[in-house]
């Protein structure tokens, strides 16, 4: 019955863990603006690119992420 | 020249990433203007942190309007190697920068970024910090701490509930009870916290809040539980205790609805300038508007603000006050005319000499009144304050008679009855119904274009019993108005003519006028000539067409009309006539009026003169419209209102408004579009939804009743466990089950009949109007087409694509 005492223990270590992960990321400012971060991963980073686009002021690819 | 930037940096992805990105730039940048960035004082504030290598700043990017936006200002390091990072929050349109501070300066960074159409704006209102996101992730915080101990609590109760294995349970019994005195003692001390402290300070001021009786259940809670856990007697009640905790934050947080972008609170430093050109003989020198003295020359150009009360020295005034009164036509001035701080300068650049400091000027000097400096939430008494006083002494009252009656015969049993009392009557359904109604109002009224500043003006707004209303702005359009032409009538050709010349003008009135001729403007035009401040002129297919002031159109009429709201017409040498554009009230208010006066007293403040008094008389007392009202009369009219003892509401929209919307128990400020200027207040109303003020009133109103039903309710399932209570029979199980079931009932029934309520006063139906239709386009970069659309609490994007 002893090791009921050892995971009992080692579930509450565990959720300690989570505990301390959402502490981490209400202090290091995740949750101060729950909007801008879900357009930002739809941003790709920009590809090195040898020429930089024509002299045309609205190239015509339809990149809409939508 | 936005484009030659991009480039020059490779960012042309800034134009495939959405089809209409950006509006452009209004106008090249006057790189003196932003002199004044120079300034150690002026950087010293600006700047949230630096150590001499780094240094963070945070500007506010009112022209932020979509997904382009975001990724272009993250890329800001490629446009100025000395940004080590740019980070975007796109609701509260705020960039915070990071920049080495030897390779760059806070100068450059807002040069760059108004050259590529992202200005900052940095007025006296930037300066001055605020901390608010701390309590919001304070509050994350302890909800979080809060639901772990309550999770692990309940798992550890488990066994109890069920009651199994009897004997099993024993030699575990100790052990979980020990670690739930463990979870439950960081919920105490951390999450709880805020309630102890508030009952705390309360009885200190002699005063009993909600949470007064609330820290009462809960130090009972939890101080029995110990008790029992400790001495083996029993389970205690550790996991009722963490989940009351745990579900009022999550009340807390739901009450916390609050939009990023509106600002509640600016006052006229929100939109002065921090820096004004000053001239010394013929130097011109930016300096930080604090040292601004009386007797300095200041230089205004177009679209400047005038930041203290000043005489006008050289150039053509044309100022338009509509920040000021709301009403949008500018007013002419000359030459040694006094000019009131406030007015934004449309036209040529102006020369002025300052006769008063900033904050004694006219208008500024509103803000000394002795309105803003008291603090406004200690005077409102909400009802679950109210209710609580009697409630807390009539549960104490039971607690000790059930105690009495027990002392003689068992002595545990009397500990048992007088704290189970304490803990069941918690008044947790009450502190829970409050939240859950009120925030539900506040998220239904928002997506109908009613934002409020916080709950609490609710509870005020259902007491209101005097509706004040400003005119000029509020009840009349701000920009549109009726067109009316006076003279010999114009043919459709000439009004074809007309409307192909004024295309041509940049003149506001000629821009109206323009809007307001029915047809297209086709026709081409020869010898073309503006002169400024007069009016234009033209040539088509042998036809000479002159428009604008009296002066300029008939030259031998000599003097000039006063207002100058008219706009004349010559064609061929002719006098034809005037237009002129006459205010016009807003749809729908002859029935929101008719439906409002059964309730309340309707009163009327104008600061124009009695001219539109006949067409007012319908629906206000002869004594309860005034006029010519100045911003200190409109505050002394609220006050003496509020001194009867009523509770009145002010309906405005400019900053004359703004001491009488403070003075007043809620103040509602009108806005045609959310990113103009609104004064301090406590709700927002967008301009075309005031026809429904009515119904916000009502729903306001039953939101409150929902309360009352809600408290009943609560009352009812106390009294089930009173009766176990004062018996000294509450059991952990009985307990367990009882306050989460009463909790939740009244969330149901909260979050229920607001809705029922919205659905049956045509509330969930929403009505969108304006600023919707706005869509972004490229070719117009005018102030209202870079409009983000963002209405109701929701974000829409309307104009991006995302």
């Amino acid at each position: 019955m002893s090791a009921m005492f050892v995971l009992i223990i080692a579930s509450l270590l565990i959720a300690l863990g989570f505990l301390g992960a959402f502490l981490w990321a209400v202090k290091s400012g995740q949750y101060d603006d729950k909007y801008t971060p879900s357009v930002r991963i739809l941003l790709d980073d920009e590809p090195e690119e040898k020429e930089p686009a024509a002299s045309s002021k609205k190239p015509q690819s339809n990149y809409h992420t939508s | 020249m936005v484009y030659e930037i991009l480039q020059e940096n490779r960012l042309c992805r800034y134009y495939s990433l959405n089809a209409q990105p950006g509006s452009s730039p209004k106008e090249a940048v006057q790189s003196a203007r932003f002199a004044y960035l120079d300034d150690a004082a002026v950087q010293a504030s600006l700047l949230r942190f630096h150590n001499g290598t780094i240094a963070k700043a945070t500007f506010y990017i009112p022209s932020m309007h979509c997904s382009s936006c975001i990724w272009l200002l993250e890329n800001l390091y490629k446009l100025n190697p000395g940004i080590a990072d740019s980070k975007v929050d796109f609701l509260r349109k705020e960039l915070a920068v990071t920049f080495r501070e030897k390779q760059t300066s806070i100068r450059e960074i807002v040069e760059r970024l108004a050259a590529i159409g992202y200005e900052p704006a940095i007025n006296l209102d930037t300066l001055e910090t605020r901390e608010e996101t701390a309590s919001h992730r304070a509050l994350y915080l302890r909800i979080g701490v809060a639901g772990f101990s309550f999770g692990n609590i309940m798992l550890l109760s488990f066994p109890e509930y069920l009651s199994i294995g009897d004997d099993l349970l024993a030699s575990f019994r100790s052990f979980f009870g020990i670690l739930n005195i463990l979870l439950a003692l960081p919920v105490l001390l951390y999450s709880a916290s805020e309630y102890l402290l508030s009952a705390w300070r309360g009885l200190r001021h002699r005063t009993v809040n909600i949470d007064v009786p609330l820290s009462l259940g809960i130090l009972t809670l939890f101080g029995r539980s110990l008790y029992e856990i400790l001495s083996g007697s029993g389970a205690g009640y550790m996991d009722s205790f963490a989940g009351l905790v745990f579900l009022l934050l999550i009340g807390k947080l739901f009450q916390k609805k609050t939009y990023d972008t509106l600002s509640f609170e600016r006052d006229y430093k929100s939109f002065f300038p921090i820096a004004v050109t000053r001239k010394d003989g013929d130097s011109e020198q930016s300096i930080p508007l604090a040292r601004l003295q009386v007797g300095d020359r200041i230089l205004v150009r177009n679209q400047e603000l005038i930041p203290a009360d000043a005489v006008l020295i050289d150039g053509t005034g044309r100022i338009d006050y509509s920040f000021v009164t709301g009403e949008a036509e500018p007013v002419d001035k000359q030459v040694g005319d006094l000019i009131y701080a406030g007015g934004r300068q449309a036209g040529g650049a102006i020369e002025l000499e300052v006769i008063k400091a900033v904050s004694q000027s006219y208008l500024t000097q509103l803000w000394n009144h002795e309105a803003f400096t008291q603090n406004r939430e200690s005077r409102i008494n909400t009802f679950a304050n109210a209710v609580s006083k009697y409630f807390t002494f009539g549960i104490i009252a039971i607690a000790l008679l059930a105690a009495l009656y027990w002392l003689p015969q068992d002595r545990t049993l009397a500990l048992n009855a007088f704290t189970a009392v304490l803990i069941i009557a918690c008044p947790c359904a009450l502190a829970l119904s409050t939240p859950f109604t009120l925030g539900n109002i506040l998220r239904i009224l928002g997506r109908n274009q009613f934002y409020l500043k916080n709950t609490i003006v609710i509870e005020t707004l259902a007491k209101i019993s005097e509706i004040v209303f400003d005119k000029t702005g509020t009840l009349t359009h701000g920009g549109g108005g009726q067109l009316d032409f006076k003279g010999n009538a114009l043919t459709s050709e000439e009004v074809q003519l007309i409307k192909s010349l004024l295309r041509h003008s940049r003149h506001p009135l000629s821009l109206r006028i323009y809007r307001h001729l029915p047809g297209a403007a086709a026709v081409d035009l020869q010898d073309f000539r503006e002169t400024a401040g007069m009016g234009i002129e033209g040539r088509s297919a042998g036809r000479q067409i002159r428009i604008g002031s009296r002066a300029f159109v008939d030259p031998g009429a000599g003097r000039r009309e006063p207002g100058a709201s008219e706009v004349y017409v010559a064609i061929d040498g002719e006098l034809r006539g005037h237009f002129r554009l006459r205010s016009q009230y807003r749809r729908g208010l002859a029935k929101v009026f008719a439906a409002l006066s059964r309730r309340y007293r309707l009163y009327l403040l104008s600061g124009d003169n009695a001219a539109e008094r006949e067409n007012l008389t319908a629906f206000f007392d002869p004594d309860a419209l005034r006029f010519e009202q100045s911003p200190h009369d409109k505050l002394a009219f609220i006050r003496s209102l509020q001194a009867d003892g009523r509770k009145v509401l002010m309906i405005g929209d400019g900053l004359n408004d703004a001491g009488a919307l403070r003075q007043s128990d809620v103040g509602i400020s009108i806005a045609e579009d959310l990113n103009n200027f609104f004064p301090a207040c406590d709700a927002i109303l967008q301009a075309g939804q005031l026809d429904r003020l009515e119904r916000f009133l009502h729903f306001a109103r039953r939101g409150m009743t929902i309360i009352r039903i809600n408290f009943i309710i609560s009352l009812l399932y106390n009294l089930i466990g009173l009766s176990f209570a004062v018996q000294g029979t509450l059991s952990p199980l009985i307990c367990a089950v009882l306050m989460p079931l009463s909790s939740i009932s009244v969330i149901l029934f909260s979050t229920g009949a607001a809705g029922l309520m919205a659905y049956r006063l045509g509330l969930n139906r929403t009505r969108r109007q304006s600023w919707e239709k706005t869509v972004l386009s490229v070719d117009d970069a005018s102030e209202a087409t870079v409009n983000p659309a963002i209405a109701s609490g929701d974000l829409l994007w309307k104009g991006g694509r995302l």
